[in-house]
């Protein structure tokens, strides 16, 4: 069975060819990167695996399904979450409001029952905040329960993004620069979250990182591009060796 | 500060956070209950006014201040409430079933706005609302069998089930029973993950989309619900005017109940019934002081022999009767509101709690917002 | 309160049906004629419409008190003529300063502080904003309706169409305005430098342009063109404290219909609404006159949210 595999995908903006033909699979319960300069085109590839975007060629499969077409509210609820580059918090929310909106793709109640706020709308409630509270004991958060998200630091809105993510119950888990932003303490704690999400929460991880340091702490297969166009994947010491991508760090 | 004890999840779903809040509100639901015993019928129709406001308050809140859509034209709605609740009761239909189908058709009317809304945001929604509310007030005028165009439309008093709600006081509960209703239900959204999508949608769309929020459907329901609200609002002011006009619903009247939402304070309920006291009781107060400045200035100055304070006096007065000062006293509120205390009156009420709750201290910065310089909504 | 509330100044539909209809050539004539009215009518809008999309584009603000400045800047123009018996072109140039250093005021006091806030927040301002002018205005110059002297009274007649100069000056104002602006901005360094400004206020503020002083001047253009628009529409509409929020709402649904922050779609979206306004008041049956080009307007959006001159945006994440 495929669990992801994004085929010969490709995407234009106007002139620019943000993603030029970039295939690549993850397999389940692996950490895989995709590294590259800035504006190499990851986000973007993010970006079509979340359907924000319809790529011009190419074919995206998740679970053997063919996602290509999938409108992006539904893609949550087939298990891929993810987190943003530059922090989408719903800032005039509490933290815990943020994390229950997560549990939305799993939501069971209809309108009129929540209207009158029914029983069994008071119930599914429940089930949702032991859901939350579980990723909150994860990851630490319960001290910035009741908090809004404008008035937390930046450090905590970064985990903040990761527990919301976490709390839609994703098996794929698309994380968009963890480590930017944070310092050294953080970008440890960081590591250790996503080598446990891996190992104790058993979800398969697909990052983009810049940290090296972070990449070759947690990745078992990395992919770098550049100009939207694969340059080398294996292994980080495999990539990190390979000719092309120096060149395209060190400008050549 | 006080810190409830919290022992099960089930305690943040409840309507209240606990005793002490729900006995605050007790007592108040006691005074509102107990206060046409001891005002003037005058001062109880001023007070019907205020909660007839709040449930468009209520309305708007829904739309702007939780899924962050802005109506430019929402009193096409409350005319559509009235205009058909009238109809109905012209026909004979009784008072719940017209109220009912008055209620569906502003809602029917909210979802066929709201849906090529969806895909517009921001100054393009404002601006279609705006255009949908310019027609049907051309519509009023003009469907003259059904709402008497330009001559207007005389709306009985209330009759239901052979009760009749005619006098100040029975449609002074009448009204409170139904704003009672609009916050109940809309809290029970709110604290659902319907209102839960409608915040998503109103401080991250895309985020919201990636979380599983299917944005047509939860704008349509906020859309639809908010016009349903405007409708029932508009089925109570309809009698409270007793008399239908198009040139009611304009946008300026639009325009009033949006500075409603902002002076209250956006983004809660509590905010939507702040300013319905304010926009409801403005216009009154300013009659008293219109008519009590000259004659108490004037006292003043015979008393302390002061001649200039008796002119003073007189020049506000004139001042404010001058036709249009009304208008100039909103916009001046509306400014000074957005400039100092973009929060509205809610916000403030809240940080004077949290003032007095922490005493020595509270720290201004609590509130200090973050500046948003480089934040654009813009798309380029 | 919408136009309905007004009398109906635009003497478009009063032509055609003050003409008996038939032959082949009095209708070409009611056409020319209704087009050149509506050319000149679409021009006001398009000027206010400008107005707005120079500020947007400039500080993301949207300035629902345009309207307003436009109403306080014919009020300018009338004291001048009437009250202090100076010239129609020096009036002019008065109160197109004024209401233009008016503007800049405006900005540096309140509304620069407001940057950065929800849109919503900021119209709401200018809202409140435009209706204290209204009372200003009401208070200063009474409810009455006042007429400004023009030196543009006469008609012209070429092959058979009867032209009006009040409505010609407008045509021929808002091209000189145009081209004057035009060439402001593309040929003159403070020009450039708004320009810039308003595509990437971080880049220009590093290259060391003054942005707020940038952006007060923007204001004070937009004040003066509004101005300019009054000016010249007060002989056709005549003047009083409602003038300008009529306008403004037909002008606001003219910067939308041609994209919102698009010059030229401003322009031509309020010639299209102006245009469509004049034809429907004379065929179609009453009421569509002050409907149609909202009606158009809706239609446009459902099929394209963008605008005619708009590109279709979305946030980048
Ligand atoms: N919506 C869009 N419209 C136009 N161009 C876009 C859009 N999104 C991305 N691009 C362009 O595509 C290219 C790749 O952008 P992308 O955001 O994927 O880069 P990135 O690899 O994530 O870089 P960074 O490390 O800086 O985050 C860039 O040149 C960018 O300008
Ligand atoms: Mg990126």
């Amino acid at each position: 069975m495929t669990f992801f595999q994004a085929d010969n995908i490709s995407i234009n903006f106007g002139g620019i060819r943000a993603v030029d033909g970039v295939s690549f699979q993850v397999t389940k319960g692996e950490v895989f990167t995709v590294i590259g300069p800035n504006g190499a085109g990851k986000t973007t590839i993010f970006n079509l695996v979340s359907r924000f975007y319809d790529p011009t060629e190419g074919r995206l499969v998740f679970e053997d399904n063919d996602i290509t077409k999938v409108p992006s509210y539904r893609i949550a609820a087939l298990g891929i979450a993810r987190t943003f580059q530059n922090i989408e918090l719903f800032e005039h929310a509490t933290l815990l409001q943020n994390l229950l909106l997560a549990r939305h793709a799993h939501k069971r109640s209809n309108f009129f029952s929540e209207l009158l706020f029914l029983p069994s709308v008071r119930r599914l409630e429940v089930e949702h905040r032991e859901a939350v509270e579980k990723v909150i004991d994860f990851l630490d958060l319960q001290q910035y329960r009741d908090s809004f998200i404008v008035n937390l630091p930046y450090g905590v809105r970064k985990v903040t993004e990761l527990a919301r993510a976490l709390c839609t119950d994703p098996k794929l888990l698309l994380l968009d620069e963890p480590s930017s932003g944070l310092n050294v303490e953080e970008t440890d704690d960081m590591a250790f979250w996503i080598q446990d999400i891996k190992n104790l929460l058993g979800i398969t991880v697909l990052m983009v990182e810049h940290d090296m340091k972070l990449v070759s702490a947690v990745s078992d297969r990395v992919l770098a591009l550049n100009y939207g166009r694969p340059l080398a994947m294996g292994t980080v010491q495999e990539v990190q060796a390979h000719p092309e991508v120096i060149r395209a760090y060190l400008g050549g | 500060m006080r810190f409830p004890f919290k022992t099960s999840y089930e305690q943040d779903t409840r309507l209240f956070r606990d005793r002490i809040d729900a006995s605050w509100y007790v007592l108040l639901a006691a005074l509102v209950v107990l206060l046409p015993a001891v005002l003037p019928a005058y001062y109880v129709g001023e007070t019907t006014w205020v909660f007839i406001y709040a449930i468009t308050g209520v309305s708007l809140m829904v739309l702007v201040g939780y899924t962050g859509l802005v109506s430019l034209g929402h009193a096409a709605f409350l005319g559509i409430g009235a205009y058909a609740h009238a109809f109905f009761i012209e026909h004979g239909v009784p008072w719940v079933v017209s109220a009912a189908m008055a209620v569906t058709l502003a809602t029917a009317c909210g979802l066929v706005v709201g849906l090529p809304a969806l895909r517009m945001t921001g100054i393009y929604l404002a601006i279609a609302t705006l255009a949908f509310s310019v027609i049907i007030q051309e519509v009023f005028s003009r469907w003259e069998s059904v709402t008497h165009g330009l001559s207007g439309m005389a709306v009985p008093k209330a009759h239901i089930f052979g009760v009749s709600f005619g006098g100040e006081t029975a449609f002074y509960y009448l009204c409170l029973f139904f704003l009672v209703l609009a916050l109940w239900l809309t809290r029970n959204l709110l604290r659902a993950p319907t209102g839960r999508a409608w915040i998503a949608i109103r401080d991250s769309e895309i985020a919201a989309q990636s979380m599983g929020v299917n944005l047509a459907i939860y704008k349509s329901i906020a859309f639809a619900y908010s016009a349903g609200l405007m409708g029932l609002a508009g089925v109570l002011f309809a009698h409270k005017i007793a008399f239908l006009a198009p040139d009611i619903f304009t946008i300026l009247l639009s325009i009033q109940l949006l500075l409603l939402v902002i002076v209250g304070g956006l983004g809660s309920l509590h905010g939507a019934v702040f300013g319905a006291i304010f926009v409801a009781l403005l216009p009154p107060v300013i009659a008293i002081l219109r008519d009590s400045i000259p004659a108490s200035f004037h006292d003043f100055s015979a008393a302390s022999g002061l001649a200039p304070i008796g002119w003073f006096g007189d020049a506000i007065g004139n001042f404010l009767k001058k036709p249009g000062v009304e208008a100039g006293i909103f916009g001046v509120i509306l400014v000074l509101v957005i400039l100092l205390e973009p929060l509205g009156m809610y916000g403030r009420w809240v940080k004077i709690r949290i003032f007095f709750s922490t005493f020595p201290m509270y720290k201004r910065a609590t509130f200090k917002r973050q500046r948003s310089y480089m934040k654009t909504e813009r798309l380029r | 309160m919408t136009d309905r509330a007004r009398p109906s100044y635009w003497h478009g539909e009063k032509a055609a049906s003050d003409r008996p209809t038939g032959s082949r050539g009095r209708k070409l004539d009611i056409f020319l004629q209704l087009t050149l009215n509506g050319l000149a009518v679409g021009c006001i809008y398009g000027l206010v419409a400008l107005g707005f999309v120079l500020i947007y584009k400039a500080t993301e603000l949207v300035n629902f008190a345009q309207g307003d400045l436009l109403m306080l800047g014919a009020f300018v123009c009338y004291m001048a003529v009437v009250w202090w018996g100076l010239d129609y072109w020096l009036s002019f140039l008065i109160a197109v300063l004024a209401v233009a250093a008016f503007g800049a005021l405006l900005d540096a006091v309140l509304l620069r502080r407001v940057i950065g806030q929800p849109q919503f927040a900021v119209v709401m301002l200018t809202i409140g904003l435009g209706a204290v002018f209204r009372t200003f205005a009401s208070v200063t110059w009474g409810s009455e309706i006042y007429t400004l002297p023009t030196p543009f009274g006469g008609v012209t007649r070429i092959a058979g169409v009867t032209i009006s100069h009040q409505y010609l000056s407008i045509i021929v104002g808002t091209l000189i305005l145009c081209s004057v602006l035009y060439g402001f901005f593309n040929h003159t360094r403070i020009g450039v430098a708004m320009q810039a400004t308003s595509q990437n206020q971080l880049a220009a503020y590093y290259m060391g342009i003054p942005v707020k002083r940038i952006f007060s001047m923007i204001w004070a253009i937009s004040a003066g063109v509004a101005t300019a628009a009054g000016v010249l529409l007060a002989p056709v509409t005549l003047i009083d404290i409602n003038m300008g929020l009529a306008v403004a709402l037909k002008a606001f649904a003219a910067a939308v219909l041609g994209g919102f922050g698009s010059i030229p779609g401003a322009l031509v979206g309020g010639i299209v609404i102006g245009l469509i306004e004049l034809y429907a008041g004379a065929t179609l049956p009453d009421g569509f006159k002050d409907t149609a080009p909202y009606i158009v307007l809706l239609v446009m959006l459902v099929v394209r949210p963008q605008g005619l001159f708009g590109t279709p945006g979305r946030k980048k994440v």
